[in-house]
């Protein structure tokens, strides 16, 4: 069962709350370039090496796992590290509420019913579409330095300027974007 | 297991429950949310952010959340040119980076190839980083990472000085909670097609 807005976004705030409290507010998108640079680790030892010279002890030939003192290539050399884990977790946790909520409709699993209402039956056209998303949301949330996690809830709760700079942004493409390529409604 | 990782089961646990729960893992929410038709998730995120944000200012006020938690994040142009992408693949795919993981958690397929998608977009983006910093995109906008208003104990400086940090916190919070109270559940209402349903 979904729950209203009212408990939903109580519970959403709660969360986004105790994280501030006990650690630091939540953000997700740094996190693809964590497991991308593992993956990469894992192909070519020498993208991350460590080095006692750097202010985070580890270093990288790739300028952006390098930067600042080599704070990605740390997590990527240790990937037990509470940002990553966080997200780790985020699975286990939305897949045990799934569980009990009795999961998700077979026809859903493929593609939202709202996609199929306007783009049809076949699954390649949604999956090519989710993946050339895909990269774009997070090609641009590393642009941005954060996603709708970091920037727009965590920014903002923080009264942070570049959270309502990215917000605005967002919004101000999506919303148009989403009405002009979803004319129909699903029955 | 060290307390900090013990934190990030339990927070992050917490965190993909409740977004399950709030909805946010189905699309379907997220793209009637941006084409205006259902505003459930505009409602959870302004209810969402205002009582998180009620709850930090007041416990800064008070002295139980300590200012060091606080991060802010710079803004610069690859902000707002970064959240326009983000917010067309947001529209299109009915996912954002947090909702992609978890709803991939509840069964959605298509949210893997989101998560394959951005794997590919995170290592484009990390090929890219050195000629994007030289293009200027990076280069500070109102002193980077800066706030609204003041927050005490933090080094952020603020864009308005004149109303303490933590009071106007508290009052834009429950600005916030008005706002997801006072937004209907639909601007562009269910519109009906005439003609072949009448049959």
């Amino acid at each position: 069962m979904t729950l209203s807005w009212k408990w939903g976004g109580l519970l959403l705030g709660l969360v986004f709350f105790a994280a501030v409290l006990l650690v630091k507010p939540i953000g997700v998108s740094t996190q693809f370039v964590i497991l991308d640079g593992i993956l990469w680790d894992a192909v070519n030892p020498e993208i991350v090496v460590e080095d006692p010279a750097a202010k985070h002890g580890y270093a990288s030939p790739n300028p952006y796992l390098n930067k600042g003192g080599g704070k990605y290539a740390k997590n990527v050399a240790n990937p037990l590290n509470y940002s990553f884990v966080f997200v780790i977790a985020m699975i286990i946790g939305a897949a045990v509420s799934a569980f009990l909520r009795g999961g998700v409709g077979r026809s859903e699993r493929t593609m939202p019913e709202i996609w199929r209402a306007n783009f049809g039956d076949a699954p390649w056209k949604r999956y090519l579409a989710a993946f050339a998303a895909g990269f774009v949301v997070i090609f641009g949330a590393r642009l941005a330095g954060g996603c709708t996690s970091g920037h727009m809830m965590s920014g903002i709760m923080q009264m942070a300027f570049s959270g309502f700079l990215f917000t605005v942004a967002a919004f101000v493409t999506a919303i148009p974007t989403a009405i002009w390529l979803y004319p129909a409604e699903e029955a | 297991m060290s307390m900090k990782i013990l934190l990030a089961l339990l927070i992050g646990g917490a965190f993909g429950f409740a977004l399950d729960r709030a909805g946010a893992t189905n699309p379907n929410l997220i793209i009637h949310m941006l084409r205006l038709s259902r505003l459930h998730l505009a409602k959870v995120i302004l209810l969402a952010i205002g009582v998180a944000q009620v709850l930090l200012f007041a416990g800064l006020l008070t002295g139980i959340v300590d200012p060091a938690h606080i991060h802010i994040k710079t803004a610069n142009w690859g902000v707002i040119l970064g959240g326009i992408l983000l917010g067309a693949g947001f529209a299109v795919s009915g996912y954002c980076p947090g909702t992609s993981v978890t709803a991939a958690a509840t069964g959605r397929k298509d949210a893997l190839f989101f998560i394959g998608g951005g794997l590919l977009g995170a290592f484009a983006y990390m090929l890219s980083y050195g000629w994007v910093k030289s293009t200027g995109v990076l280069a500070k906008i109102a002193g980077g990472k800066v706030t609204i208003f003041p927050i005490a104990g933090t080094k952020y400086p603020a864009l308005i000085t004149a109303i303490p940090g933590e009071w106007a916190g508290i009052a834009m919070g429950l600005g916030f909670i008005a706002l997801a109270f006072v937004l209907p559940d639909c601007l562009r209402c269910r519109v009906r097609k005439p003609a072949k349903a009448a049959e």
